[in-house]
């Protein structure tokens, strides 16, 4: 990884070829220098492999002793979800691995697309964990201190967050990739207006990385919806709506006579389960009830409809209710946000390695005999792959 | 090691169709162990998705990351380190055991509301 010292004309030549601009003067040959790099990568990949061991020691000690931890919270993870990130994160190393080979053939362009494509599907995988975290958060599942599940999301406070729909907490995730788009886009195009083509060219690699976030996060969001709703026809609610229910109520408590009109059941089985919010049998019931009404009344106004389903509790049977839950089900989400959160630290300084990479396709420094870098941090990315390769059935697949 | 009589010199590319089969592998893969999880399959559960998620490390280690054409003092060092994390998980499991009675007897996870 040592780079740019033009002076290698002045060294003797120990090799038959002559060395290239990248070629250190230290090292005999190019080979050499691929080789002591290649060692470099190793060996940080195995302070890598130590370094989370310490988290894999966690896990397996609190499973084995403590396995119905495990049981309860597995729920809570969206396998299919996961399976998408592992997907997603296969397919990256599929195309950094070929990235890899395209370099090693000296074809620039390929490896520039292709390191491109792996940066955006890191992207991507940070995009559905910002689903997955903000979903959790507003559940108020968190860390074991701050463990607070409740059955109720926390309703989004901020303009934006209500205007589109989502949680509070996937608009503040999202605000410091949206700033990034902004200042890659502007970047570029100063950069095109100044006549900068590589730098124009890697600006905008980082507006699509960007977007990949973006787009990780909207296709996330489309299927907790799709999710939500496919249990609101399954149970009689949906969480979807749930998160709405505050800013309904109020409008209800403003218009009551009107509510009233529209709906005269409505109501009270609003009233009933404010009472009865612990019963899971009322409560039960007026989803039941509320349920047929819904379906005689889903076609005649849109608002109604979503208004009923607000008085719903979520009676996914899959989701446990707060009280039957262990005290220390939190640990197991202490453990997950450790884990899944250093990974996608790793994700972060993947992109940043990657980076580095694509702009040097783009200048095209890459030959036959001097390709190591894409190779370094291909591996870097590899075992990153590797490691969600054993997280994935460790979190999301507990039976 | 075996790509050094190649056209490359010391580069060795791995063949598209290696790389593209070895990710239809670890699809394939990951579709059973996601099918597998639907199923109850007792205490060997845990066994068969960690031994599918091996198998899946194994192809990426050896082909992804080139580890089939890697240096032996390379692969010793890397293969070693999981050496070192059985060790880690092994000791600290064994000395669990020497205070399992309190684990057992403490009443956290059994505790359940009323």
């Amino acid at each position: 990884m040592a780079v740019a010292e033009t002076g290698s004309t002045d060294h003797h030549d120990h090799d038959e070829h002559h060395l290239g601009e990248f070629i250190a003067h230290h090292f005999d040959s190019a080979e050499q220098q691929f080789d002591s790099g290649k060692l470099g990568i190793w060996v940080f990949l195995v302070t890598e492999v130590l370094f989370f061991s310490g988290l894999f020691v966690a896990y397996i000690l609190w499973r084995y002793h403590h396995p119905q931890i495990f049981e309860q919270a597995h729920v809570f993870l969206d396998k299919y979800l996961g399976a998408l990130n592992t997907i997603v994160l296969l397919f990256s190393s599929l195309t950094i691995a070929w990235a890899v080979r395209s370099a090693q053939l000296g074809k620039n362009k390929l490896c520039a697309t292709l390191t491109l494509i792996t940066m955006i599907c890191a992207a991507m995988f940070l995009g559905v964990k910002a689903i997955e975290y903000s979903h959790k958060w507003d559940e108020g599942i968190l860390v074991r201190s701050a463990f607070a599940y409740t059955l109720e999301h926390t309703a989004p406070t901020m303009p934006l967050a209500r205007s589109l729909g989502i949680s509070d907490y996937l608009v503040g995730l999202s605000i410091a990739p949206a700033i990034l788009l902004a200042v890659f886009l502007g970047l570029a195009i100063t950069m095109k207006l100044i006549g900068k083509d590589v730098w124009f060219k890697f600006c905008m690699g980082l507006v699509a990385t960007v977007g990949g976030y973006f787009l990780g996060a909207v296709g996330g969001s489309i299927y907790m919806e799709a999710k939500a709703n496919a249990d609101a026809k399954k149970y009689g609610s949906s969480h979807a709506q749930v998160e709405e229910q505050p800013l309904v109520l109020l409008a209800q408590e403003q218009e009551p006579a009107k509510a009233e009109t529209q709906k005269p059941a409505g109501k009270e089985e609003a009233h009933a389960q404010g009472e009865h919010a612990g019963d899971a049998k009322d409560a039960a019931h007026a989803a039941t009830d509320e349920h047929a009404d819904h379906d005689h009344s889903a076609d005649a106004d849109g608002h109604s409809s979503d208004h009923e389903a607000h008085q719903a509790r979520p009676l996914d049977p899959h989701k446990p209710r707060p009280e039957d839950l262990d005290r220390d089900v939190g640990i197991f989400f202490s453990i997950y946000y450790c884990m899944t959160g250093l990974h996608a630290i790793h994700i972060f300084g993947g992109i940043l390695a990657l980076s580095w990479i694509f702009y040097r396709s783009l200048a095209g420094h890459w030959r036959p005999d001097y390709f190591g870098p894409v190779d370094y941090v291909g591996l870097y990315w590899h075992l990153v792959d590797l490691i969600w390769i054993y997280l994935f059935p460790m979190l999301y697949l507990i039976d | 090691m075996s790509g050094h009589h190649d056209d490359h010199g010391f580069a060795h590319p791995v063949s598209l169709k290696l790389l593209f089969g070895v990710f239809a592998a670890l699809i394939f893969f990951t579709i059973l162990t996601v099918m597998l999880a639907g199923q109850d399959l007792g205490a060997f559960g845990i066994w068969i998705s960690m031994g599918i998620a091996t198998i899946k490390a194994t192809l990426v280690a050896l082909f992804f990351m080139h580890m089939y054409w890697e240096k032996g003092f390379n692969i010793v060092m890397f293969v070693g380190s999981f050496l070192f994390v059985s060790l880690f998980i092994g000791f600290t499991m064994t000395d669990t055991q020497a205070y399992k009675p309190q684990i057992d007897a403490f009443p956290r996870v059994v505790e359940q509301a009323p």
